[in-house]
């Protein structure tokens, strides 16, 4: 392969901190540009990995990230995957509304990434805290 | 379906041993399927290029089209079925030219005949066939990307952004908006605003004859995010029917500006932007 | 950790966000520019986000608290140089930076917040003149 990441290999990135966030961003970032992602989409995706990584900070208490490039044959998208082990999400309805916050922020963490992104998909339990795996395609 | 080391040794032989009558032949078959639409000095060079690239291939070994020792092979297919479909040459016409080979194959398998004549020649159609499948896989990919191409070209003549004013740009849409095309405009747009430090922008909608409610979000998130960057966006043009249409989504335009007519859209600006209309001014004479 | 640095230009207090913020940097800047309003009794804050490749929901409350800040210190806070791709994605996150003053660029900026000043200053004419004169 041309591109400077290496596709197929998912490239982690723990978050342990404000700092790690912002590596998390120009990660994602770096892949974005490499399956070709146009400009506004790049910039959904980074902006959807910046809030889901920082719950993962604040609410999670830490965890990883982790970034693949995917393949369905017709087109290709990234793929990002957000674990911690904190205690999960109580309410998953309430969190993805609009507004609702327990931290204080805007509360448009999660509800607001999963419009900038294609696909969205969450577990979460008390136990095994939670895990989001979010997918960008290009057009 | 790869040929194996022997059965490609004796494929390299028996191409090799008759270069120049496996080439002419080769180029005569194609030449009459094409009815005379290449020159013959054109096609013998691209089967001569196709020759030269299996020999070559099947002098390193095994023949796999998939193997990295098939690069030169599949280049020379790529590029043979690149030409055509630029050429604009149907997808028959362009994998008959390497079919065409398994004629050749019978006459020279069948004079050189053998114990292995069946067996080779069966082998032998195998190879040819998937280099057919290549050459139509490949010649379908480029006339997607001529048509991909075609359809970036007339999305970007459809949608011009003009300066109307200092300070003033407009999108007159035409014809029917779909959610892609709305997408790039207002990207365009955006853009156009920024490069040429404009505060206000134009869309003038009476071109199109309908939106529905996709089109509509995309045209009001296009002035939330115009705002967003400090410009204001004013909607001319609007239809009766569309109009009812809005309505009758229920889509609030909320404190958008709504002008009837392009023109109107500009006096509204200008009188914002403190520009005297020239009405009211006595004219001076030169 | 990195900060953001301020230039006083008139009577205009300039922040260009050149880097990838990290969150406690936006935060640390939220205070040194409330610091430097009061400091340099300036009465306009320009941010020039022209570098920033996105803006998240974090980065967006601090740009409004910002403006929530130097409202109350009597000075106007005007954003400028959004790119169009932020602006859109920030439009389908759903952050509307309400109360946030927006411009194209540094000057249409500089235009908005001198006609502002102006407005102001038509009410205050009535005024003691003194009053506004006091600055260190």
């Amino acid at each position: 392969m041309t591109a400077g990441v290496d596709l197929g290999q998912p490239q982690a990135q723990s978050v342990r901190s404000d700092e790690d966030v912002v590596r998390v961003r120009q990660l994602v970032r770096t892949v974005a540009v490499a399956v070709k992602l146009s400009l506004v989409d790049q910039t959904k995706v980074v902006t959807a990995a910046s809030e889901l990584a920082r719950n993962t900070l604040v609410y999670g208490g830490g965890g990883t990230v982790e970034v693949t490039t995917v393949d369905n044959g017709r087109r290709k998208g990234v793929r990002i995957v957000f674990a911690d082990s904190g205690p999960g999400i109580a309410d998953l309805d309430m969190a993805l509304t609009d507004g609702y916050t327990t931290g204080g922020g805007l509360g448009l963490g999660l509800s607001g990434s999963r419009r900038l992104v294609d696909e969205f998909e969450i577990e979460t339990s008390a136990e095994t805290g939670t895990r989001i795996t979010v997918t960008k395609w290009s057009r | 379906m790869a040929l194996n080391a022997e059965e490609s040794g004796r494929l390299v032989a028996l191409l090799g041993g008759h270069a120049e009558r496996v080439t002419q032949r080769w180029t005569d078959i194609v030449a009459g399927s094409l009815r005379g639409r290449l020159s013959h000095a054109e096609l013998r060079r691209q089967v001569e290029d196709l020759h030269r690239a299996i020999v070559g291939t099947g002098e390193q070994g095994a023949i796999d089209l998939s193997a990295e020792s098939a690069g030169e092979l599949r280049a020379a297919l790529s590029e043979l079925s690149r030409g055509r479909a630029r050429q604009g040459f149907s997808a028959t016409e362009t994998t008959i030219s390497i079919f065409a080979l398994k004629d050749v194959l019978a006459e020279l398998v069948q004079e050189a005949g053998g114990a292995n004549a069946l067996h080779d020649y069966v082998a032998f159609s195998k190879l040819v066939d998937e280099l057919g499948l290549f050459t139509f896989e490949s010649f379908v990919r480029t006339r997607e990307s001529l048509i991909a191409d075609q359809a970036e070209q007339l999305l970007e003549l459809s949608t011009p952004v003009v300066k109307l004013w200092e300070g003033v740009v407009a999108v007159p849409l035409v014809g029917t908006l779909d959610s892609a095309r709305a997408q790039v405009v207002m990207e365009r747009l955006l853009q156009t605003l920024v490069d040429t430090g404009s505060p206000y922008a134009i869309i003038d909608i009476t071109g199109v004859p309908a939106v529905d409610t996709q089109v509509a979000q995309h045209i009001l998130k296009t002035v939330v995010a115009a705002r967003l960057m400090g410009a204001d966006c004013i909607i001319s043009g609007i239809r009766p029917q569309i109009a009812q249409t809005i309505v009758a989504l229920g889509i609030e335009f909320g404190d958008i500006a709504t002008k009837a007519s392009l023109a109107d859209a500009l006096r509204h600006v200008l009188r914002l932007t403190g520009v005297e209309t020239a009405r009211r001014q006595p004219r001076r004479d030169a | 950790m990195e900060r953001v640095p301020i230039l006083k230009i008139g009577d205009i207090l300039l922040v260009s966000i050149q880097l990838d913020m990290s969150d406690q940097t936006a935060v640390q800047l939220q205070d040194d520019l409330a610091e430097r309003i009061v400091a340099t009794g300036c009465h306009g804050v320009i941010i020039d986000i022209t570098a920033l490749d996105i803006v998240d929901s974090f980065v967006g409350r601090m740009l409004s608290t910002i403006a929530s800040i130097s409202k109350v210190l009597d000075a106007e806070t005007v954003v400028v140089g959004m790119r169009p791709a932020v602006a859109i994605t920030l439009v389908e996150l759903g952050l509307s930076l309400n109360g946030i003053r927006t411009a194209l660029n540094v000057e249409r900026g500089m235009e908005l917040i001198a006609a502002a000043r102006a407005d102001e200053l038509d009410y205050q004419l009535d005024d003691d003149p003194d009053a506004e004169t006091a600055t260190p």
